[in-house]
């Protein structure tokens, strides 16, 4: 894992004294509202609904126990005891107090963590793929290249008030966790002809109101020339992005408006008149940064674990968190354990501060002291050893962390929806609640198999609706919510947009309608065949046929 | 209007013209890109200084042929966060443009040190807060990561120091 030298250390700190002085001129009243907001959301605070949330970057979602152990101690003593892991790698904390927040910086500090920009329109916290350094089918860890771009795009002077926030993420395998192509920027590595490795540059990627997959700008730019070229890219979109319509301000419209061969050139030509400096700072700030990414020691262990095998057969519960929450990882005789934090009729994402101490406990004990976010908002430990699989599975068991849905119909992604949020139309919780119980029969969720439920708030889609196999948005129809369905999404390599089925449902008619749909799909799948690829095969006639038939 | 220039007001002695009129003969004058364009012959023979007004849709690259004879740009921030100007600054510095790069418009405290390392170097700051405020905001941070900034001397690269030393074996002259 990146560890902190002298200057990153005096970097956060420095940062920390200005947003404790700027909150100080706050409470004085010597800076008002209106003046003290864009600082605030500079520094990952925002006022909701019932108070002040504070988000953590956490860079490209990677912690070890102690920061765990510390966003516990933050949950604990400034919270009310819980956090919420979000679709972007992230933690947030929904009940913080204005004056505390300098305090809560310092000892994120203490652990070398922030919460730069994870606010505002400026380059917001890079994230990556949540099994980086343990996937199977990597090429290389993607994560150096997450943390020089943390530090570049960390209070980049001229990429601070673009015309709206800008989210770049990360892939070094074929098989994309990251979701690079719905990104304002993707960058997916992959190695040419040659056995050389290079970046394909994805740009004009997102979600929210306008949903697009992005555009391609470069199939294999040299690792060493990321930065100049992202620069090149950030400045045409600083320069021309809109900014006379919030809306239309990301990226992604730019690309749409002006074509994406016309946006090409534009950087292609920016890129050409920048004065090119030698890029030897920048291969050698990636080289010392790789080093820290250095594959732990693995001992050398056969593929098969006797006492794995034997431990599922004697234990169901365990064969089947197994069978569910496993991935395969790289190394012979270790597991990728996937922990979900979607336990039955629970909120998508929450942790409390004891479930976090569990968790950096078992990192520290058996992970390699490593832990990831997923953006699935679950927890990863990247490198158990199989040997040691039970007794992890018992430790969740104990804390109410063992659901075994990872990616099956409970493992629901959802943001806070209006029971946080003040940007939402409607709220989230209750319906990922209702889904999650519906389908809390575990036979039930094996039978129906790998699917991507995400669920929406409002239009902006921080539960990434459009790209769910299943999507639901919720919105207002005249002071009521609604629910707006939609089917064949993707965030992976083969990225889609869901489209929408038909008329929306009431709340408390979406787990319903979600039934419907999964028992068309379980009526119509060929042998071995997930949702998605049934819904893409048959479009959604059937699905819209099921659902409205009654109506 | 006072500006605020290496940390200390100065008092501004340009003379701001509009799209057409008479100039004074001798007077340092500030005209828009337009004017600029249309009266180049004219403008560039006068006898007083030259300084240019550029919108935030005005490309950096068309000034090349013009950047010699400037000695003044000023760049609008018609609201805090249109960051326009930023890339339009640290562009004409690129283009190794030297002379003042004047930041007009909603200038703020918290905004300077982003200002100066982009390249400008004196703000028009109105009267909303103290001139220790601004004094202060110029040494909030004493680390950048980026390379290539338009540098103060109290402001270190992060990764130019962290590299400056290059690996012994590297320095070695070569024998003989």
């Amino acid at each position: 894992m990146y560890r902190y030298d002298e200057f990153d250390h005096q970097f956060v700190r420095e940062r920390t004294n200005q947003f404790r002085n700027q909150t100080e001129r706050r409470l004085s009243g010597a800076l008002t509202e209106d003046e003290f907001r864009p600082l605030r959301l500079m520094n990952g605070l925002y006022l909701q609904l019932h108070a002040y949330m504070l988000r953590v970057a956490i860079p490209y979602g990677t912690l070890s126990g102690r920061q765990m152990r510390q966003l516990a101690l933050i949950a604990d003593k400034w919270d009310k005891g819980y956090g919420h892991f979000t679709t972007r790698q992230n933690i947030q904390y929904n009940w913080v107090k204005l004056e505390d927040a300098p305090d809560i910086l310092d000892c994120l500090a203490e652990v070398e963590m922030h919460a730069i920009q994870t606010s505002g329109n400026c380059i917001r916290n890079v994230t990556t793929d949540h099994w980086a350094g343990a996937a199977a089918d990597e090429i290389a860890d993607p994560r150096p290249v997450g943390e020089l771009l943390r530090q570049w795009s960390s209070l980049h002077p001229e990429f601070s008030f673009l015309p709206r926030k800008f989210k770049i993420a990360v892939t070094g395998a074929p098989h994309d966790r990251a979701a690079v192509k719905v990104h304002d920027i993707g960058l997916r590595l992959h190695k040419n002809e040659a056995g050389a490795i290079g970046w394909e540059v994805i740009v004009g990627g997102g979600l929210g109101r306008t949903p697009m997959v992005g555009v391609t700008v470069r199939d294999f730019l040299p690792q060493h020339e990321l930065v100049g070229y992202l620069e090149a890219i950030m400045r045409v979109y600083n320069l021309y992005g809109r900014r006379d319509n919030k809306y239309k301000a990301r990226i992604k419209i730019l690309v749409h408006e002006i074509g994406a061969d016309t946006f090409k050139s534009e950087v292609e030509a920016e890129y050409a008149r920048r004065p090119h400096p030698t890029t030897e700072v920048e291969e050698r700030e990636l080289a010392r940064i790789a080093a820290y990414f250095a594959p732990p020691a693995f001992d050398k262990l056969p593929r098969w674990s006797a006492s794995f095998e034997e431990a599922k057969l004697a234990n169901p519960g365990f064969a089947r968190w197994a069978k569910n929450n496993l991935g395969p990882h790289r190394v012979d005789g270790y597991s990728i354990v996937n922990i979900s934090l979607k336990p039955e009729g629970g909120i998508p994402g929450d942790a409390t501060a004891e479930q976090m101490r569990v968790m950096a406990d078992l990192a520290e004990r058996y992970g390699n002291d490593e832990l990831r976010v997923s953006h699935a908002q679950n927890i990863v430990l990247p490198h158990v050893r199989k040997d040691d699989l039970l007794a992890v599975y018992q430790a969740l068991e104990n804390t109410n962390l063992a659901a075994a849905n990872y990616g099956l119909a409970g493992d629901i992604i959802a943001c806070p929806g209006l029971d946080y949020c003040a940007l939402a139309t409607a709220r989230s919780i209750p319906v990922a609640q209702s889904i999650s119980r519906k389908f809390a029969d575990s036979k039930r969720q094996d039978e129906i198999g790998k699917l991507k439920i995400n669920i929406s708030g409002c239009i902006n889609a921080c539960g990434h609706h459009h790209v769910g196999h299943i999507g639901i948005l919720g919105l207002d129809k005249k002071g009521e919510e609604f629910y707006q369905i939609t089917l064949g999404g993707s965030s992976a390599e083969n990225a889609s947009i869901g489209t929408i089925l038909g008329p929306g449902f009431a709340g408390h008619e979406v787990a319903d309608a979600i039934e419907t749909i999964l028992d068309t799909y379980l009526k119509h799948r060929e042998a071995g065949e997930e949702f998605l690829a049934t819904y893409r095969r048959l479009g959604p006639k059937p699905f819209k046929e099921a659902l409205y038939a009654t109506a | 209007m006072q500006l605020l220039k290496n940390n200390v007001l100065v008092t501004d002695n340009w003379l701001n013209a509009g799209s057409e009129g008479e100039l004074p003969s001798a007077d340092d004058v500030i005209v828009p890109f337009a004017r600029l364009l249309k009266e180049w012959g004219e403008l560039s023979t006068r006898a007083g200084k030259l300084g240019l007004r550029l919108s935030n849709t005005d490309r950096p690259e068309a000034l090349g042929t013009f950047l010699p004879r400037l000695s003044v740009i000023v760049l609008p921030f018609p609201a805090f966060n249109d960051g326009r100007a930023y890339s339009i600054a640290r562009s004409l510095r690129d283009m190794g443009y030297r002379g003042e790069i004047r930041a007009t418009g909603n200038v703020l405290p918290d905004q300077l040190q982003f200002m100066l390392q982009v390249g400008f170097d004196a703000f028009e700051i109105g009267e909303r807060f103290p001139l220790e405020t601004w004094q202060k905001a110029s040494r909030q941070m004493s680390l950048a990561y980026q390379r290539g900034l338009f540098r103060q001397a109290s402001v270190a690269e992060i990764w130019t120091e962290r590299h400056t030393d290059a690996e012994p074996w590297l320095e070695q002259p070569h024998a003989g």
